[in-house]
């Protein structure tokens, strides 16, 4: 069964046809084809699908599409602004050198965003806590932590 | 994928009443556990009845006692000044219950009816007296917790039955709470072991007790207990729960009736330990042996125990230090 529903993605008003079985994750991916954000476990253990709907980071993997109307959804494509220029978050990931893979970045990011929406000078158990459930697997926590402290810092 | 419909009453009514109607359907509410089910393919609804957009199911009322609807989220409860003060078990354990992304979505309401024995929110909703409000087809009525909990992953709930809401009394001054998690790592986890405690004082010369620094030093348990002894305070109140040492998260009611109407001491607090430990029925499993686990209990019971005590003692302190409990 379709049904037609409206939400905000990246600022912008979108309207189209989900199925009831989706997820957020694969209406993003695969009939959107934004692959920015990434499907890593599948179970809400990764983090890897991380986007923030209305103010908080959540997993798309498990979140039902059906849910997504009348929300404010950001993916990773919605940090860059209008001219090309990268969100403070991204060129502080780049210029610590918190990105190795790549794959859980998009992720750690938009856990970085949420928590720096709320709360622009977190502490460093803050930031720890934020991304908790986001899972590098090359091992780069400290500078992922550096460079969220640098981007709160940037403000 | 599965193929399912996706029901989105927005009250509580329209929730029952699709549920009498429709075939092998199953209630949904942050969808971090169903969600998974289905996915691991444990779970074959096709129909899910979102509770996620009903109003009636989404508050926090503190007018009298603490009161707050089944789909309020981890992160919600968490946030909340008065329960971190009040109701600290609870916090302790929402605070640490998966990641923020699982917290901001998952509810109380989901969490319980799990039921898993490792249910975070059990603990300390077993210590706290909560009582859980259900409606069904056949009208409202309320469970005390600790007969919500029948076994691993069941509940009390009939048929078509929802959890609405949750109600703790007001407990007053003088009580304290506190959740430890035994985990092997800080997040993302569940625990080998968790144990909350709620314990009321009565306190002599109002609230002020000598040693009260000694909580934020990195003092053993023992001796800071050596010292209360002296101040002679009594337990007016005590209340113990265990999880993940049985098939259902459960009260250590032997234990409280030891702490009942005496004085804190080392010994005291020692026997509650080991009374609690025989209560248990640990069995081996992935996370932990029994043996570990029993030996564990005597050790966290305390633990629980002082981190209570403290809040009691010193309200407006953070504790300190973490780590120790």
């Amino acid at each position: 069964m379709k049904r037609e529903i409206g939400f905000t993605l990246n600022g912008e008003a979108v309207r189209l046809e989900v199925e009831d079985q989706w997820t957020l994750l694969y209406l993003l991916r695969e009939v959107l084809e934004m692959t920015g954000t990434k499907e890593g476990c599948g179970y809400g253990e990764c983090g890897a699908c991380t986007v923030i709907i209305d103010g908080k980071a959540i997993n798309s993997c498990l979140y039902p599409a059906m849910e997504a109307e009348g929300r404010a959804i950001t993916t990773i494509e919605g940090l860059v602004s209008k001219d090309g220029e990268l969100h403070p978050l991204q060129t502080a990931f780049i210029n610590e050198g918190a990105v190795q893979c790549g794959f859980c970045t998009p992720g750690m990011i938009m856990s970085a965003k949420a928590l720096l929406d709320a709360n622009d000078k977190p502490t460093e158990e803050e930031i720890k806590d934020a991304v908790a459930g986001n899972l590098c697997r090359c091992t780069g926590y400290v500078k992922i932590i550096d460079a969220i402290k640098s981007a709160a810092g940037g403000r | 994928m599965n193929r399912y419909d996706y029901h989105q009453p927005g009250t509580i009514e329209e929730a029952v009443g699709l549920m009498a109607i429709l075939d092998d359907a199953k209630y949904i509410a942050g969808g971090t556990d169903v969600m998974v089910l289905i996915r691991q393919k444990k779970l074959k609804p096709k129909n899910l009845i979102s509770l996620r957009n009903i109003k009636d199911l989404v508050y926090i009322d503190t007018a009298k006692g603490l009161r707050f609807g089944a789909a309020t989220t981890h992160s919600a409860i968490d946030n909340h000044d008065i329960i971190r003060r009040n109701y600290s078990a609870l916090t302790d354990a929402t605070s640490h219950l998966g990641s923020l992304q699982i917290r901001n979505v998952a509810t109380i309401g989901g969490n319980i009816c799990n039921a898993a024995p490792s249910a975070d929110t059990a603990c300390p909703l077993l210590v706290l007296d909560a009582v859980v409000s259900v409606v069904g087809p056949k009208g409202a009525r309320d469970i005390a917790v600790d007969d919500f909990f029948q076994g691993p992953g069941k509940t009390a709930l009939a048929h078509g039955e929802l959890v609405k809401g949750l109600s703790i009394p007001s407990f007053g001054e003088n009580t304290g709470s506190a959740y430890i998690k035994h985990t092997r790592r800080q997040a993302m986890d569940l625990p080998i072991l968790g144990v909350a405690t709620r314990i009321t004082l009565s306190m002599k010369n109002g609230a002020e007790v000598r040693c009260r620094d000694m909580f934020c030093t990195i003092d053993s348990i023992s001796n800071i207990l050596a010292k209360l002894k002296e101040e002679e305070l009594k337990i007016d109140e005590a209340r113990i729960a265990m999880g993940v040492v049985a098939p259902r998260p459960m009260r250590a009611k032997k234990a409280e009736a030891v702490l009942t109407g005496k004085v804190v001491s080392p010994e005291l607090f020692e026997e509650a330990g080991n009374v609690a430990a025989s209560e248990a029925q640990p069995r081996d499993s992935i996370r932990g042996e029994a043996w570990y686990r029993s030996e564990m209990i005597k050790v966290l019971v305390k633990r629980a125990l002082i981190k209570s005590m403290d809040r009691i003692i010193r309200p407006d302190e953070a504790i300190y230090p973490e780590r120790l409990w």
